[in-house]
């Protein structure tokens, strides 16, 4: 049977109304493409082969925007009935006794969970090669990486076995994998939706985000997640818009800012030439491009490596071997019980990352590394105040390069940090960013741009990239694809 | 100053991890890389910054978080107990603290 999930929400929906095609039939469709297509992207962690379309007969029949559509989520977000494992071996086959409240969300709009995805540990790293659990594997090229964290996600909706996944982005996590698997990523503003339910990396930082092959797809996702939820204290009461509705029109007059700062060393000759030509495109379009200046933004990846581990060092301390998940044998003593569990449990990504996070926090050090930090990202913050005051969004690349070789950046933890030059001061600055695919690599590997808002501006990024997208739809498709 | 393998000895003790010699023959120079480049931070003048505290937008600050303290149920202890890898009679078991 061919597959039926490789168009977007809308097709689908009005197919599934119309009677064309039954709610059932596309879960199941869905469900198989995850199943056949895991042996070569190792994608899917879970796949609710039984479930999902037994869901998917009574979810349908009781409507909502997103009734009968297949979702995938990352496994660091919880689904009740499902595991939820953070690709760590110290979560393991954890069940939640709860849903996350995005997922309560989608769930009364009819959507049908279909599996949880591959991610790196605990959402650390940028290549997917941080799981417990094996790399998820680029579905444009099997011996590269799909970026990271959420990286099973990015590839389930790249390779059409769902039009829609959620991620995590912390740093970058939603907004890379976008970018190197060819399909759009959105970090909210922080505080525009909750984390209930999503197991906290850093904090301060952490949003969930939504991967799709259409902006209309992602913003209609959007608008169903937002929102205040009294079971996170950050999410701000602010209104949420009929982004969909705003989605057209002309973009004659915006303003985009160019950082000149940012498009120097380390950006790759291919990713600067497609962005610059995403420039000429909106320029085309009507839109004005001005030159903006983040001084600071250099100093991101530092301030991030700070802030992330520390805040990560505190939130993964609950990880003990006593109220859930794994627990080491052979240990007599509490304290050796503790020490043997987070040894055995978690990988050396997270190890180094909380070593270094209690180490920027401890006595003595606190001051130096972790305060100067907050003040530096004070700076960042100050950086995109100015330069929103002259422009309506930045553009940037997402990443430096397309996609890298699986093993080529595993032994140099620095390296592979600073893939997220471009997206960690979103995440920094509580600002809002959107990964848009603008075009492949001479060796057929996908190129993404990023677009960057004041805070709330959701509606101009989709409005810019829709803008984009209707002038150069990107209609490649990868290697594994659901047939 | 660069990090030596006695300081993350030091750290991981901190952090309840055991370490093997091997993690801490590959870990003490990875962490002095990453520590040394985030010292970068102290070329940037800060004396009258105040730190940002979080990701907050004004609008996110001015929410009011606060809720009617009112009882509510919660998971239960059947609930809470289901996922722990060592339950009995109602707690969480653990091996012996001293």
């Amino acid at each position: 049977m061919m597959s039926e999930t490789k168009t977007d929400i809308q097709r689908l929906r009005s197919r599934i109304s119309s009677g064309e095609i039954t709610a059932r039939a596309v879960v199941e469709s869905s469900v198989n493409a995850a199943e056949k297509l895991n042996e070569s992207l190792n994608a899917f962690l879970e796949i609710d082969r039984n479930g999902a379309p037994k869901r998917a007969e009574t979810i349908a029949a009781q409507g909502g925007a997103l009734a009968g559509i297949p979702i995938a989520i990352k496994d660091n977000i919880c689904v009740e009935g499902m595991q939820t494992s953070c690709g760590s071996r110290i979560l393991g086959n954890y069940h939640p006794p709860y849903n996350a409240t995005v997922i309560e969300r989608l769930l009364s709009a009819g959507a049908v969970v279909i599996g949880k995805t591959n991610c790196d540990e605990f959402a650390m790293g940028s290549s997917n090669e941080n799981s417990a659990f094996g790399p998820v594997r680029n579905p444009w090229d099997t011996t590269r990486v799909p970026g990271g964290s959420s990286g099973g996600s990015a590839a389930a909706v790249a390779a059409g076995i769902v039009p829609v996944a959620l991620g995590s982005d912390t740093g970058g996590s939603v907004r890379l994998p976008a970018s190197f698997c060819g399909v759009f990523g959105l970090k909210p503003t922080y505080g525009r939706n909750s984390r209930y339910g999503l197991v906290a990396f850093g904090s301060s930082l952490d949003q969930v985000g939504i991967f799709a092959r259409t902006t209309a797809d992602v913003a209609l996702v959007l608008e169903i997640i937002a929102g205040r939820d009294e079971h996170d204290a950050t999410t701000a009461d602010v209104p949420v818009p009929n982004y969909l509705a705003e989605l057209s029109g002309d973009i004659k007059g915006a303003r985009i800012g160019l950082p000149q700062s940012l498009f120097g060393e380390g950006l790759g000759q291919e990713v600067r030439a497609s962005v610059e030509a995403a420039v000429a495109v909106y320029r085309d379009l009507g839109a004005e491009i001005v030159d903006v200046e983040l001084p600071n933004a250099q100093y991101s990846i530092a301030v991030y490596y700070i802030i992330a581990t520390a805040e990560a060092s505190s939130n993964l301390a609950r990880f003990d071997g006593v109220r859930y998940g794994f627990r080491a044998e052979g240990a007599p003593r509490l304290r050796e019980m503790y020490r043997k569990t987070r040894e055995e449990g978690f990988g050396p990504e997270v190890k180094r990352r909380i070593m270094l996070g209690t180490y920027v926090l401890s006595a003595g050090y606190y001051e130096a590394y972790y305060g100067k930090a907050q003040q530096v990202r004070a700076l960042i913050k100050d950086d995109f105040r100015k330069a929103f005051e002259s422009c309506d969004a930045i553009i940037t690349p997402t990443s430096p390069t397309p996609a890298f070789a699986i093993g080529e950046k595993v032994d140099n933890p620095l390296a592979m940090y600073l893939n997220d030059i471009y997206t960690v001061t979103a995440n920094l600055a509580g600002i809002p960013g959107i990964s848009v695919p603008c075009g492949l690599s001479s060796n057929r590997l996908p190129i993404g741009f990023q677009l960057l808002g004041a805070y709330w501006s959701e509606p101009t990024l989709f409005k810019l990239a829709h803008a984009y997208e209707s002038e150069r739809p990107f209609s490649e498709r990868p290697m594994i694809y659901a047939e | 100053m660069p990090i030596t393998e006695a300081d993350v000895e030091k750290v991981a003790q901190l952090a309840h991890m055991e370490i093997t010699p091997g993690e801490l023959k590959i870990f003490a120079p990875q962490m002095a890389d990453i520590v040394s480049y985030v010292e970068q931070l102290n070329e940037v003048a800060t004396s009258n910054v105040p730190p940002a505290l979080g990701g907050f937008t004004p609008e996110g600050e001015a929410t009011d978080s606060s809720r009617d303290d009112i009882p509510a149920p919660s998971l239960g202890q059947k609930k809470a107990l289901a996922e722990a890898p060592d339950a009995a009679s109602g707690h969480f078991r653990v091996p012996k603290v001293l």
